[in-house]
């Protein structure tokens, strides 16, 4: 690896840990619980980048399973903070508004 | 009057992210051998498309499109992780003792085929009903 893309990867390490701790700020001080959950949302994002910037120093690729992983998850997690927010419930038995309904 | 809910955008997604999903969770599996991955976190993957789709539609649904008893699913589990040992005690080797050998199929061509994934198949099936049993008992608070 020469020293032109070493550098240039941790300056964009170090950028994207920045504005991580800029989303936990947000996560800390968040006034709603609506601002958290996009905070969390983000945070998934940024954890992502990370892992594609170590993997790219230690020249590997076996951790690029590892960052779809972490993109499910957050969508599934997101999605399940959004469904409680707006609903109460997570797992409904059966759907409220049937077509035979209303 | 009911507030009635618009979740076109969740539902329409779900039918596709749901195989995408499904079709990453089988690549880890079967690539367990030789990149990360494996039974457990495939097993975990293809929970995590089943609660997908009850989250984004209800468990209702799910029962209706998996027609799958998820104790008996566990049950099977649990017969290939204990009953791949003593198919190795048959072949005249040690108790857990894998194996492997070369079979020619018509459209893969030489293929080797191993005992440690009949196991891994057990590791599979019993971290998806166990996944999916504890996410529908806790959901059933009626």
């Amino acid at each position: 690896m020469t020293m032109f893309i070493k550098i240039i990867l941790l300056t964009s390490l170090i950028i994207v840990c920045i504005s991580m701790i800029g989303i936990i700020y947000r996560l800390i001080v968040g006034p709603t619980v609506h601002d958290r959950v996009v905070g969390l949302d983000a945070l998934g994002i940024t954890l992502m980048a990370i892992i594609a910037l170590i993997s790219m120093v230690l020249d590997t690729k076996y951790f690029l399973v590892v960052i779809l992983l972490i993109g499910i998850l957050a969508f599934i997690g997101t999605i399940s903070f959004a469904k409680f927010l707006e609903k109460g419930v997570i797992i409904e038995h059966e759907r409220s508004n049937s077509e035979h309904r209303d | 009057m009911r507030k009635q809910d618009n979740d076109v955008i969740l539902r329409s997604m779900t039918l596709v992210i749901f195989f995408i999903i499904l079709t990453f969770s089988f690549a880890l599996f079967f690539g367990g051998h030789y990149t990360p991955g494996g039974g457990f976190v495939g097993g975990l993957m293809t929970a995590a498309a089943l609660i997908l789709i009850i989250i984004a539609y209800d468990m209702k649904t799910l029962k209706e499109a998996v027609s799958i008893d998820f104790k008996k699913l566990l049950n099977v589990g649990l017969i290939f992780a204990i009953g791949m040992p003593f198919v190795s005690m048959l072949f005249g080797k040690n108790f857990f003792q894998h194996f492997h050998t070369y079979i020619d199929i018509p459209v893969f061509g030489k293929t080797s085929l191993h005992t440690a994934v009949l196991f891994d198949l057990g590791v599979y099936l019993i971290v998806v009903s166990v996944t999916l049993i504890i996410i529908l008992t806790i959901g059933e608070n009626e």
